[in-house]
């Protein structure tokens, strides 16, 4: 037992001493933090007020007509040909051509720009110009305005989850979604990051000839546990100092934020009016963020995630440690590790369905198959999962991992020795019935 | 006896690596154990570390069942020997030593004795890979004894050596002798065994096929032959054959007829020549080996 305990200390301190690690620690954190704080940031820049030109031939427009936050609307009477070669000397961005019979033929209206145009700009003037076409129509088909306001109506909902004893929580299908795919996209790459970094170490230890020196001192089944269990924990520690870092700065990025004058306004326009304050809250993407926090059961997420990460991290690496005793060069691993691989990102493809529909057979069924039940589980956490499934599943898998563990071990210990022989599946099939 | 090997069988796949060996081992001794590649030798000594199991047969060390404990009591330096490339030279005895039951305080003086004794102190914080292959033998020396092993299993130990290098090897396997501790050691190289082994085992074809002392063995392969230098006409008589002779140089090798009648010999010897010499042929371990690898095939 002390012997593991130090084979695990070795694994452990060697790994957390390389730069690499300290590389992948800092820059996960800010690229998670630059994934959600770049969108907002640019959200909240200013944006410059496009001008625009309009040449109306239909006479239906006028200035009053032509109001819109983002662009600033000039109605002149010149020619075609004319404006075609001063717009941008006068510091338009475009200028729209409106025909005589828009009413008729609303899809003959063209813009003229220098650069192509972009997408927000286009569909601002597109829907100015939609509103006016569709009042007239209304009015000429006898509806009056006020009908038309009234009957623009939005829907929106609010998803409530209710447990069996009545208890209701608000919930977030989007944020659930996000949660979901956010963990499920994290095992799979620890999964396989931390499986091949066993691998390799098992490689290390037989192209390198030490292992003989080591086994002789201790088990071969002792080296791999304590292989696998030391760089687990780098993982764990990764994991660590991921979330801690990710808050530390999503701390500092939320200040800068608030610091920008626009939120500033805001603030302001919440304190004078707390209806208004509430809806805009509710339209503000944190509040989605803390919608999700209040209606996720975070422990259960947390110790989920640890589970199965730990318990799927076992079932893989033992494998991969396996592959790795087997061969003498990570050259020659390759058309193993494809064998391993497989599930791992089969178990991905699948979460990529039971993303869309969690409570499907295919997703159950995903969920509780310990190859692919880490990443499939807890995808499906977020949304809600039985207990009894919960309980079913991970029983499943640390059965799975015991057998896998036991097949690896079985493996490993006639691998480690082989030394010039090819090795093929078959063969590594045969080891596992040899004696001591 | 230090090990007592019985009757030991391993088997694999597609053949038998031991068939049924026995051995006594005894304390204190410089055992040499000699054999052509795939003779099973790194088998029984990869049984005698632990590394694997034998499938019949049993072995004893120092007179108890050989169990997991004793890996503290052997020192092992296997023929293909490696270190981890990206670690420090301290850092890997450390494991190394802990690994064999020594405390990390223990280990840590133990240590730091040997780099001085080897006048290597300032190798401490370097990596493995700045390191030439004859200091990482050093290294590899220093972390097979230093718990003090009651038995060490050397397998090849010169492999690789520059004579500096054995030379160092060679004392300390001596020093380490005189201070109790019983070596088995694998070769293949005749003159180490002349000038080490007190006693030898030779494996053939997974079976123990010459073992004893080193002076019992190399009589037992005496061919009663001698090395004479005389002056006159020498021809063979009743008391010995002539195996060859050399006459320009006066000298000739001959066997007696009846073992042990040396004197009978010499007084045949000297009715024909002046005799100026006369020597027994002491046989090579070379000899011993390529005669008995061959006749065991």
């Amino acid at each position: 037992m002390n012997k593991i305990l130090l084979v695990i200390q070795r694994e452990y301190l060697t790994r957390i001493q390389k730069k690499s690690f300290w590389v992948a620690s800092l820059l996960g954190p800010i690229l998670i933090t630059a994934i959600y704080a770049v969108p907002i940031w640019l959200a909240t820049q200013d944006k410059e007020v496009k001008r625009i030109e309009i040449l109306d031939e239909s006479g239906l427009f006028q200035m009053s007509d032509l109001v819109d936050k983002e662009v600033e609307f000039k109605l002149v009477k010149k020619p075609v040909s004319d404006l075609k070669s001063s717009f941008t000397k006068e510091g338009y961005a475009a200028f729209v051509h409106l025909p005589k019979d828009l009413l008729t033929h609303s899809k003959d209206i063209k813009i003229y720009s220098e650069k192509n145009l972009s997408l927000p700009l286009k569909s601002s003037i597109e829907r100015v110009i939609e509103k006016k076409v569709r009042a007239i129509l209304m009015k000429d088909a006898g509806i009056a305005s006020e009908v038309y306001e009234k009957t623009q109506i939005e829907v929106s909902s609010e998803t409530i989850t209710v447990s069996e004893k009545g208890d209701e929580t608000s919930s977030s299908s989007g944020g659930a979604m996000i949660l979901a795919g956010v963990m499920g996209m994290l095992l799979y790459v620890t999964l396989l990051l931390y499986g091949s970094q066993v691998m390799n170490g098992v490689i290390e230890e037989k192209s390198s000839r030490i292992i003989e020196v080591i086994i002789s001192s201790i088990k071969p089944y002792q080296l791999m546990l304590g292989k696998i269990l030391g760089v687990g924990m780098v993982g764990l520690t990764q994991f660590l100092l991921w979330i801690v870092l990710t808050i530390g700065l999503s701390q500092v990025a939320s200040k800068f934020y608030s610091a920008n004058p626009m939120q500033q306004k805001v603030e302001q326009i919440k304190k004078g009016d707390p209806e208004v304050a509430k809806k805009i809250e509710d339209a503000s993407p944190m509040a989605e963020v803390t919608k999700v926090i209040e209606s996720t059961n975070i422990p259960l997420m947390v110790g989920g995630f640890l589970f199965y990460f730990l318990f799927g991290y076992l079932l893989y690496s033992s494998l991969f440690a396996a592959i790795g005793s087997a061969v003498e060069s990570a050259a020659e691993a390759q058309q193993f590790t494809f064998i391993v691989m497989l599930p791992i990102i089969l178990a991905f493809i699948m979460a990529q369905f039971t993303l869309q529909d969690p409570d499907s057979p295919m997703a159950f069924w995903a969920s509780m198959i310990p190859f692919t039940s880490p990443i499939n589980m807890m995808v499906r956490l977020p949304y809600g999962v039985p207990m009894w499934e919960l309980a079913t599943s991970m029983i499943l898998l640390v059965v799975g991992f015991l057998g896998c563990s036991w097949i690896s071990a079985r493996i490993y210990r006639v691998g480690i020795l082989m030394y010039g022989k090819k090795i093929t599946v078959k063969e590594m099939a045969k080891w596992l019935f040899y004696k001591g | 006896m230090i090990l007592s090997i019985q009757q030991v069988v391993k088997r694999y796949a597609d053949h038998t690596a031991l068939a049924g060996v026995s051995l006594e081992i005894p304390k204190g001794q410089i055992f040499g154990l000699l054999g052509p590649n795939g003779a099973g030798k790194t088998s029984l000594i990869r049984i005698i570390n632990q590394i694997t199991a034998p499938d019949e047969g049993q072995v004893l060390f120092d007179g108890e069942l050989l169990q997991p404990k004793h890996v503290e009591q052997i020192g092992y330096l296997p023929e293909e020997r490696g270190l981890y490339k990206k670690m420090k030279v301290g850092d890997q005895l450390m494991y190394l030593a802990q690994l064999k039951g020594l405390s990390k305080a223990e280990a840590q003086s133990r240590l730091k004795d040997w780099f001085i004794r080897l006048d290597i102190k300032d190798w401490w914080y370097k990596p493995v890979d700045d390191l030439s292959k004859g200091m990482q033998q050093k290294t590899q020396f220093i972390a097979t004894v230093v718990h003090e092993p009651k038995l060490l299993i050397l397998d090849e130990p010169f492999s690789g050596f520059d004579p500096i290098n054995a030379n160092m090897l060679k004392d300390e396997i001596l020093g380490l002798k005189e201070r109790g501790t019983t070596i088995l050691f694998s070769t293949h190289r005749m003159e180490s065994v002349e000038e080490l082994c007190d006693s030898i085992a030779l494996i053939n074809h997974s079976q123990v096929v010459l073992t004893g002392e080193k002076e019992e063995v190399r009589n037992r392969f005496k061919q009663h032959a001698f090395e004479v230098s005389y002056s006159g006409e020498l021809e063979e008589s009743k008391a010995f054959d002539i195996i060859s002779i050399t006459p320009e140089k006066n000298k000739a090798v001959i066997k007696l007829t009846e073992p042990n009648q040396t004197n009978k010999a010499i007084a045949a010897l000297i009715k024909q020549v002046d005799l100026f010499e006369f020597k027994e042929v002491i046989p090579s371990f070379n000899d011993i080996f390529i005669q008995v690898v061959a006749e065991t095939k």
